[in-house]
């Protein structure tokens, strides 16, 4: 069934009796030619565009819980391509020109907005940084733009210019960069891939692996084993405790990050802004609540939920620059949970057993990722060979000394 | 999050700055003929498990010692609290 | 206007009248009064619109979990939008605007989304609005935008001030109704420390809405007389207008005071708000329960509200919303409300019960197995449509409604670790489950006890076994006898068939919005909210998730438990964010620190940057200097010409002391350090263990066992903390031991060829400064001004002939005066933070730039300094394949090859005649300055393979600044190669 605006003005004027389910849910059967493990973003974008980009068949998706119940609908909504490296740029580009095409794509409103983000600069070793980065941007092809306090404070004029402990020094933007309706991202790929005939299965917790002569033939689940050729496995967050079934140990810590909603308020923010000086970084919804987070809670953590010296600290930081935020409300506070690297950058990877791949270590940098991460795991899949964009992703860079480290903090995944 | 300290009781975590894994204390030896295996794998490589993690905490706004706190990573719950340089000894560290 | 709906009794105080605003219209009420009670008196029922359709819309409640009645309070800067018109206390002078309403409430232009319904079903905006691409972001999404939201925000900074304090206690019982009144009288008379906090300005919770006798007393009396009797205390603090948010780790709280909320303006000196984090050894949840509507068609008319509102407003503030009530109901409550109704004198249309075998009215008429299946009335209910037990329908005429499903239990605290609630069959409603935060009990309504006994009952036993249980006596409170009336309900939902009919009333989901979330396969709980918005508004669902999940389960066909469970998140209320803030806005943001030589230099006129949290001297503007690079110029030329003053205070210093603090140091370093003797100095280079740089700075030894070391001003912090990991967690049984004294010593650079003559001045009579006697590198414990003890190093950053001198913190005022006054034969001249970025881009010097957590030894032209004879932190990683690659990034110099042009930070490097993307990324530039001793910009660059490149022209890009032209690679020691003149 395609959606239209036809086709909302017919079911409005028909009582709605025509809309039939977003996506099947489907029983699992014996065996695929491709298992992905997660129903988040990332692992329906995989099955997407191995059925779609790679005209792959047998696919299926399971999910320990309900899809889109990880992290794709637990972050702050953010895309964009601001990165410095090589091997995360044009891996970035590439997932923001697969989101301007989305909706188009998967015929679903994810409500992809490019409002613009918006880095403020604080020092003139940050500014150094930053023009670094911005030309490192627009080499790799996608846009950045310097902008003038002056500039910024035309389209913040709230911004708190007056007594700031960390004046404002201008700042780097990214006018394509922007947000998307999160979950609608997991429903418009699981929609999508339905469509194209991959399995969605809920409720279907994977227990185990089954590896004969260093070959993965495939997963225990809660609901039986289910055979496959290849398995992918896509549960940032859960990474380690799913592969330590698989005997693996992994370049990553699991951390928690929140994040905060404020009550509906009238458009005040035109854009993505993030304070360079604090941790804190914000945006608003079209429902008109302030979205914002900042900083990991710092300890290994599988809990969901975080303390509040971070809200605290993630409050003052959005107090230092938006004073007029005082009086707004904290609606609520949720915690998800950050595969965090050993050099803040992710996994896309074959394992060193057979027909077992795995995709994983996002940090927070997950949810802007998803149709690139989708596609190149796809590819991988699908190929046995990295896509052009994802070459860097893999687990050997550790030994081989070739980390991609954007903020240069090393191997202590809190700090990146 | 409160940690009890051995030497001053019970601290708010956000007093302590937090490193990861007691693992770490673990150093590989330099020498060894496979010492950069050793050191990648020290380096890099993570339990990360889902449950009682032991793991290193600085007592920076305090009296700056290193602690190995076991806390459930799934409750938060802390069930030990020992001094690092303890239990670095009783691990054969020296000098 | 006087107040017409205003009813005898209540507990508020008629002895005083005030004034309010609501929109354009003044009116009267008393202290005592919420905006909601004081409106309803004057005969406001309409006091908002709903989120998406725009629908007039009443108080739904009396309590923090209203959905409907919220207004932007006060004016100006002190705009609170979103308020609650339910828990905003009435002050004089209060002024309250409506919201979400254009042109105005009664006349709302968008009030014709809700003619459009039909379209604007469950997820109607996931399947259209995408076509053409770019109208989403120019049209669709702005008109959207300006639809949504609900209240404004001023845009101007909050004026009022916040607070933090931080309590502890052995109990902190939160809700101070019945249940937390028995809790707390138990506890404090056992001799606990008591911590009672209730979020409401008078303690008693249902006690105040409703007419329960106390054994002699009211439930009001008896609850104010407990909480004074509490108060009297020593060993227990009452808090009212506290609402406990949130239940963090280990027993840690944290809670809203709201201290000048009920006032015009905070009080001079006082916040508006204080957020406490209380540390408890126990907790008791004693937070009550919230009725729950039943669902029916067009309920959400102004004057349909929770029957338990309608006895707190009559009983409590003595307001009705209207003259003719009738009550919908499920259960005795609906009785209860007509009776208490009749005593207040307002007249009862008819209590519709859709229980067959309802009990008989007294004094009233039941309609016995009736549903309402309509209401009528655009800006008020006029009217209800009943259907009876055998299906005939039949107008009444009423003002207002009442309506009771029944009550949840106040669960929100027990999930906020995660626990699960689980469903009790017996009441129908979820009640605490799974693993609660530790140390919680809950107790009272909020654990599914509804009879004011079963309150006070379960408090007290509660109370008592935590009393033992800490190993204290119990001592048992008198407490009074109280009603335990059962539970009497029969399960009742929505009334079949109807469909605008709502259940997230602020949201504006429907019946059948749920239904159609099911027929799209949205039908886990997480689904249903997140595609309909059910409970995600304001109030979170506290009063409709249970109704939305029951219409659910009824269309799946299963339970209510089947369908899931209803989890929630802090904040238990909506919070200011300026509360989580506290004082740290502003200039407070952070901590401020100041030099030794700060207010000299402020005396001085210098231009002051933040590097870190440190504030620090960029340049000393002179008169008639009318930009910086003046300013820089001179003093960069003066100090390289005669001599240079800067406060050096802020880098790192740490003391190493101990048998062992050599061999530490070359544990620490990559480079050698046992063999440094004593009275010299050795520049350091510490890796990570991952073999990146990570600081660098200068290890000067002044005893066989103490060393003082120096790290950049940016990692101070972090390499103390690495030091001690490595110390104790490494190396346990070494003898050493680490100190920080950053901020123990004032030190000042003295630069240039006149440093040492300058010096001389000020140093006692014994010092040799004789290139002999205290060489380059050299290092000593010395006195100064006449026997001040002082440190001296004899180290460059600049190039110059330079000292570095140290006396202890107290005296780096003096001392800056000093020898600024001791150079003024030489034309000293204070240089800051830019002239010494300079001089060491001149001089070559790696800083922060370079070492910017990506570059190695290597990558910095000190590839050899990692010695392979000892074990050092981040050796051995230091040697894998990929930081060792031939075309590794070497650190270089670069000059523009037209002299005139810059070179600036952050530009890209391209090899000529190269296409210019990243593919042909040759490197980049690090730090980069205008050389006013060679009279053009200076760079030093990361290049690939750039120790072999010397004289080789590259093209300098910078896209992003518009800046293209060729570069020239260079040494990176622009000024003084050979070194001669700091050996000077």
């Amino acid at each position: 069934m395609r959606y239209s605006g036809f086709k909302v003005i017919k079911e409005a004027l028909t009582g709605h009796r025509g809309w039939g389910p977003a996506w099947r849910d489907a029983a699992p059967k014996a065996s695929y030619d491709y298992v992905i493990i997660g129903g988040g973003g990332h692992g329906l974008a995989t099955a997407y565009y191995l059925a779609k980009e790679f005209k792959q068949a047998r696919i299926a998706v399971l999910e320990k819980g309900w899809i889109g119940g990880g992290n794709v609908g637990r972050n702050t909504t953010i895309i964009r391509s601001n990165y410095l490296l090589d091997g995360n740029e044009p891996f970035y580009e590439f997932s923001l020109k697969l989101w301007e095409g989305l909706e188009q794509d998967l015929n679903y409103n994810a409500m992809v907005s490019q409002r613009g983000i918006l880095n403020l600069i604080h020092t003139d070793a940050q500014r150094d940084a930053f023009i670094r980065r911005g030309n490192a941007m627009m080499l790799n092809g996608a846009d950045a733009d310097l902008l003038t306090t002056a500039q910024i404070v035309a389209r913040y004029p709230f911004l708190n210019v007056n007594d700031a402990r960390f004046p404002i020094k201008g700042g780097l933007a990214q006018h394509r960069g922007g947000t998307v309706r999160h979950d609608a991202v997991a429903w418009g790929y699981a929609r999508a891939a339905d469509q194209r005939g991959v399995d969605i299965i809920q409720n279907c917790e994977v227990t185990g692996f089954r590896i004969e002569n260093g070959t993965c033939l495939g997963v225990e689940t809660s609901r039986g084993f289910i055979g496959a050729n290849k398995v992918g496995a896509c549960v940032a967050g859960s990474s380690s405790r799913l592969m330590s079934h698989a005997g693996m140990r992994l370049p990553i810590e699991s951390h928690v990050l929140q994040a905060f909603v404020s009550e509906g308020l009238k458009p005040v923010l035109p854009g993505v802004i993030t304070f360079g000086a604090g941790h804190f970084y914000c945006s608003q919804s079209d429902k008109g609540g302030l979205v914002f987070g900042g900083d990991i809670d710092g300890y290994n953590s599988y809990a969901q939920r975080g303390n509040l010296p971070v809200v605290e600290d993630v409050c003052e930081g959005g107090m230092a620059i938006f004073p007029m935020l005082g009086r707004a409300r904290l609606l609520r506070m949720w915690g998800g949970i950050m595969d965090m690297s050993m050099d803040g950058s992710p996994i896309i990877d074959r394992t060193h057993i057979a027909g077992l791949y795995f995709n994983g270590g996002w940090c927070y940098g997950g949810f802007k990722a998803t149709p690139a991460s989708g596609f190149a795991y796809a590819h991988l899949l699908a190929t046995d060979t990295p896509h052009p964009t994802a070459t860097a992703y893999r687990f050997d860079r550790f030994a081989l000394g070739r980390m991609i480290d954007e903020k240069g903090m090393g191997n202590q995944p809190n700090l990146h | 999050m409160l940690i009890n300290h051995p030497t001053l009781g019970p601290r708010d975590a956000s007093e302590f700055v937090y490193k990861g894994d007691a693992a770490l204390i673990r150093r590989p030896a330099p020498d060894a003929p496979d010492a950069l295996e050793q050191f990648i794998d020290y380096g890099y490589l993570r339990d990360n498990p889902a449950g009682a993690h032991r793991e290193l905490w600085f007592h920076e706004q305090g009296d700056r010692s290193w602690l190995v706190v076991t806390r459930d990573t799934l409750t938060h719950e802390i069930t030990d609290v020992e001094l690092a340089r303890d239990v670095a000894r009783r691990e054969g560290r020296s000098k | 206007m006087t107040q017409e709906n205003r009813l005898q009794g209540g507990l508020i105080d008629r002895s005083r009248t005030i004034s309010f605003r609501f929109d354009d219209k003044w009116m009267k009420g008393h202290p005592g009064d919420t905006l909601a009670s004081a409106l309803l008196a004057n005969g406001v029922r309409l006091m908002g619109r709903s989120f998406k359709y725009h629908r007039p819309r009443g108080p739904l409640s009396a309590g923090s979990e209203e959905p409907n009645a919220i207004v932007e309070l006060r004016d100006g800067a002190r705009r609170e939008p979103n308020t609650r018109a339910t828990t905003a206390e009435l002050f004089d002078g209060l002024t309250a605007q409506s919201q979400n309403r254009w042109p105005s409430l009664t006349f709302d232009a968008l009030s014709i989304n809700d003619r459009l319904s039909s379209f604007f079903a469950a997820g109607f905006y996931y399947k259209t609005f995408m076509w053409p691409a770019a109208f989403w972001e120019k049209l669709y999404e702005p008109m959207i935008r300006r639809a949504a939201g609900l209240g404004s925000l001023s845009l101007q900074a909050d004026p009022d001030s916040y607070d933090k304090g931080y309590l502890h206690c052995d109990l902190l019982i939160i809700g101070a109704g019945p249940a937390g009144l028995a809790a707390a009288l138990t506890a404090a008379e056992s001799g606990l420390n008591v911590i009672l906090a209730d979020e409401d300005s008078r303690p008693g919770g249902r006690l105040n809405a409703e007419t329960f006798a106390m054994g002699q007393h009211s439930g009001s009396d008896w609850a104010a007389e407990t909480a004074e009797r509490l108060s009297a205390m020593p060993n227990v603090r009452v808090m009212t207008r506290t609402t406990v948010l949130g239940a963090f780790d280990h027993g840690i709280y944290g809670a809203l005071e709201r201290v000048s909320d009920h006032l015009p303006v905070p009080p001079e000196g006082k916040p508006r708000q204080i957020l406490w984090r209380i540390y408890s050894t126990r907790a008791i949840l004693a937070a009550g329960a919230t009725e729950r509507p039943i669902v029916f068609e067009n309920n959400d008319r102004p004057g349909i509200m929770m029957a338990g509102a309608l006895r707190a407003y009559a009983n409590r503030w003595a307001a009705t919303p209207a003259q003719e009530i009738a009550v919908f109901t499920n259960n005795d409550d609906g009785h209860r409300t007509a009776q208490d109704l009749l005593a207040k004198g307002v007249t009862v249309t008819a209590v519709i019960d859709t229980r067959p075998d309802a009990p008989k009215g007294n004094g009233y008429e039941v309609i016995a197995g009736g549903t309402i299946t309509n209401t009528s009335g655009r800006l008020g209910l006029s009217k209800i449509e009943v259907t009876d037990a055998r299906g005939t329908r039949r107008s009444l005429n009423c003002g207002a409604l009442g309506v009771t499903g029944g009550w949840n239990p106040n669960v929100s605290l027990t999930c906020h670790q995660r626990g699960r609630p689980t469903w009790n069959a017996d009441i129908h409603a979820f009640v605490p489950g799974g693993t609660l935060p530790q140390g919680m009990t809950v107790v009272g309504a909020a654990d599914g006890l509804f009879s004011t006994h079963a309150a006070l009952t379960s408090g007290a036993d509660v109370a008592a076994s935590i009393v033992a249980d800490l190993g204290r006596t119990v001592t048992r409170p008198d407490l009074p006898q109280a009603e335990d009336t059962p539970v009497a309900l029969t399960p009742f939902w929505h009334v079949q068939g109807a469909k605008r009919a709502w259940v997230d009333q602020q949201n504006d989901v429907t019946a059948k919005d749920i239904k159609l979330a099911h027929q799209e396969n949205f039908t886990s709980v997480e689904h249903l909210k997140r595609y309909t918005t059910l409970g995600m508004a304001t109030d979170q669902g506290k009063t409709s998730n249970t109704a939305g999940m029951a219409i659910m389960a009824e269309v799946a066909g299963k339970s209510i438990p089947e369908v899931g469970t209803t989890m929630f998140r802090p904040p238990y209320t909506p919070t200011a964010i300026g509360a989580f803030a506290g004082r740290s806005r502003g200039a407070d943001f952070r901590p401020t620190r100041k030099t030794p030589s700060h207010f000299w230099a402020e005396e001085q006129g210098a231009v002051f940057v933040e590097v870190g949290m440190w504030l620090r001297a960029q340049w000393f503007p002179r008169a008639g200097e009318t930009h910086w690079r003046q300013s820089v110029d001179r003093e960069v030329l003066q100090t390289r010409r005669s001599v240079g003053i800067c406060d050096v205070t802020t880098l790192g210093k740490i003391d190493v002391q101990g048998a062992d603090a050599a061999a530490f140091l070359n544990m620490i370093y990559c480079n050698a350090f046992a063999k440094l003797p004593v009275g010299r100095t050795r520049y350091g280079l510490m890796l990570r263990e991952d073999g990146i740089a990570m600081d660098d700075g200068t290890a000067a030894r002044l005893a066989e066992d103490h060393f003082v070391v120096t790290t950049t001003t940016a990692n101070a912090v972090t390499v103390y903390r690495h030091m001690e990991f490595v110390r104790q967690c490494l190396c346990p049984d070494m003898d050493v031991q680490l100190i920080s004294t950053t901020e123990a010593w004032a030190q000042f650079s003295v630069a240039g060829p006149n440093a040492r003559k300058l010096l001389q001045k000020v140093v006692d009579p014994e010092v040799d400064l004789s290139n002999d006697g205290f060489p380059f590198m050299a290092c000593g414990e010395i006195t100064v001004c006449g026997s001040l003890r002082a440190r001296l190093f004899r180290i460059s950053f600049s190039g110059e002939l330079a000292y570095e001198i140290a006396v202890p913190t107290r005296y780096g005022d003096a001392m800056i005066r000093r020898l600024m006054e001791a150079g003024r034969e030489f034309d000293v001249v204070p240089y800051g933070t830019e002239a010494l970025g300079v001089m060491r881009i001149e001089k070559g010097h790696a800083a922060g730039n370079e070492l910017n957590g990506t570059t190695t030894a290597l990558n910095l032209g000190m590839g050899k300094m990692v010695s392979d004879k000892k074990d050092s932190i981040g050796a051995v990683l230091s040697r894998r394949e990929g930081l060792n690659t031939p075309d590794a990034l070497r650190l270089v110099g670069l000059r523009p090859v037209d002299r005139a042009n810059p070179v600036p930070a952050g530009a890209h490097l391209m090899t000529r005649g190269s296409p210019v993307d990243a593919a042909h990324d040759q490197g980049y530039v690090t730090s980069a300055c205008y050389s006013p001793n060679l009279g053009h910009a200076i760079a030093l660059a990361f290049l690939k393979s750039g120790d072999t490149r010397m004289g080789e022209v590259l093209r300098l890009v910078s896209p992003l600044t518009g800046v293209e032209h060729d570069v020239e690679v260079v040494s990176a020691h622009f000024v003084d190669p050979e070194g001669e003149r700091l050996r000077a």
